[in-house]
């Protein structure tokens, strides 16, 4: 009897100090969403603003033939830049990405089209290791508060590969996009080719006005162009952070919970134990008295 | 007198936005003034340029611009840049100090063709954080 009650106890401790960890880590999450919440928020002029400017270089130029907005007749290779965390406790968070992933090259396949991965976040890194996958690029260590010189990297060396003749024909990224809150959902969105009509400006301003360009339009689109795909993988490395630190802070509250609920029923085992314990003292205290008693009576 | 809705972003958030009278920016091809009801232009700017946005009584706003895009339409103009620096938010010692440095690395000469230009980009943006902060280099 003894032995169970100090086991109880021992597992009280331990889940008693999971909790506390669980806890802050919940805490520190809840704080990380707002500021990724911000940045997410101070990124959103300038990625309007270039989306703009693209759409406005597009529809002023009849004959667009930029290398970076034609499509490749027969394509044969999709790089796909799959965004997951460096860290772990997140819950479902890189799950979620790497098997959407995976689905996204089998529908590539069917059309004939060989996924080559490209992985930001540690967790996608060793996933990919662990399968013996093989990468073509990797990048780690800023999942949580990523730069713009990140996205830079990352679009440089996606932009190298697309233009290379023997690269990637096609770019997707898969990334988890902050919806809110409570809900975060992975987003498959193609960045390259380029489709025209792919903007989130709404018709409604009527036509583009007519532009002048300093120098060319065809100069001003081969600036352009890297510099709004560099925003569209900064815009998911943003939302990919601010939901890694969502995702967390749901799974390390429910984990929280998890041990409080340990705890409590622990807890009443442990009283029962105890309780029976005193039951069954009592009962051989009393059941020895009895026999002392009638075996004093006896002998009289 | 109409007036023009100037709105200055880097990657990173809103620098500055407000209202001006004329906005001086250089683009690639030589400097360019945009006075309200301007045709629309798309421009590219210059690494290390300076920005001078007019705004009358208020004073003129100057920042440090390097590299970026200049766009014009209806009165709404927008400056966005990959780094951009308000005159006022400049670091003249440092500005001063990278200058020197970048200087030092180019007189000394001995560099491969990459870091010379390394450098001389480096000093460029030097210059223009210290001209934006108003000092005489």
């Amino acid at each position: 009897m003894g032995a169970q009650l100090r086991l109880l106890r021992r597992r009280i401790r331990s889940v008693k100090s999971t909790a506390k960890i669980t806890r802050a880590q919940e805490l520190i999450a809840s704080s990380r969403i707002v500021k990724a919440q911000q940045r997410m928020q101070a990124a959103e002029p300038y990625e309007k603003e270039i989306t703009h400017a693209v759409s406005a270089v597009l529809s002023n130029t009849s004959n667009v033939d930029h290398p970076l907005t034609v499509a490749k007749e027969n394509p044969a290779t999709a790089g796909v830049l799959i965004v997951t965390s460096d860290r772990g406790f997140a819950g479902g968070f890189n799950a979620n990405v790497l098997r959407e992933a995976e689905a996204l090259k089998n529908h590539l396949a069917e059309r004939g089209i060989e996924a080559k991965p490209f992985v930001a976040g540690r967790k996608g890194i060793t996933w990919h290791s662990f399968r013996g996958r093989e990468m073509v690029a990797e990048w780690s260590g800023f999942s949580d508060n990523p730069s713009y010189g990140d996205a830079k990297r990352i679009a440089e060396a996606l932009i190298e590969s697309f233009k290379d003749e023997a690269g990637i024909d096609e770019i997707h990224i898969v990334y988890t996009r902050f919806v809110s809150m409570l809900t975060q959902s992975v987003q498959v969105t193609r960045v390259l080719p380029l489709e025209v009509e792919e903007t989130e400006i709404e018709p409604t301003e009527g036509p583009m006005p007519y532009y002048e360009f300093e120098p060319t339009a065809g100069d001003v689109l081969d600036a352009l162009l890297p510099r709004y795909i560099e925003s569209r993988i900064f815009n998911a490395l943003l939302q990919s952070a601010a939901s890694e630190h969502a995702s967390r802070r749901r799974a390390m509250k429910s984990a929280t919970d998890n041990a409080n609920e340990l705890i409590r029923t622990f807890t009443q085992q442990m009283n029962q134990a105890r309780q029976a314990e005193i039951t069954q003292e009592i009962s051989e205290i009393v059941g020895g008295a009895n026999a002392l008693a009638d075996a004093a009576a006896g002998k009289e | 007198m109409a007036k023009l809705r100037v709105g200055v972003v880097s990657p990173e958030r809103e620098i500055w936005s407000g209202e001006a009278d004329m906005v001086i920016a250089k683009t690639v091809d030589g400097e360019i003034g945009i006075m309200p009801n301007h045709a629309p232009v798309l421009g590219v700017l210059v690494e290390g340029g300076v920005l001078r946005v007019k705004r009358g009584a208020e004073g003129d706003l100057v920042a440090a611009v390097h590299g970026g895009f200049l766009s014009v339409a209806d009165n709404d103009v927008s400056i966005l840049a990959e780094a951009a620096e308000l005159g006022d938010e400049v670091d003249v010692a440092a500005a001063r100090d990278a200058l020197q440095r970048a200087q030092a690395s180019i007189d000394a000469g001995n560099n491969d063709a990459e870091a010379e230009e390394e450098a001389r980009l480096e000093a460029k943006r030097a210059r223009a954080r210290l001209r934006a902060a108003g000092e005489d280099i």
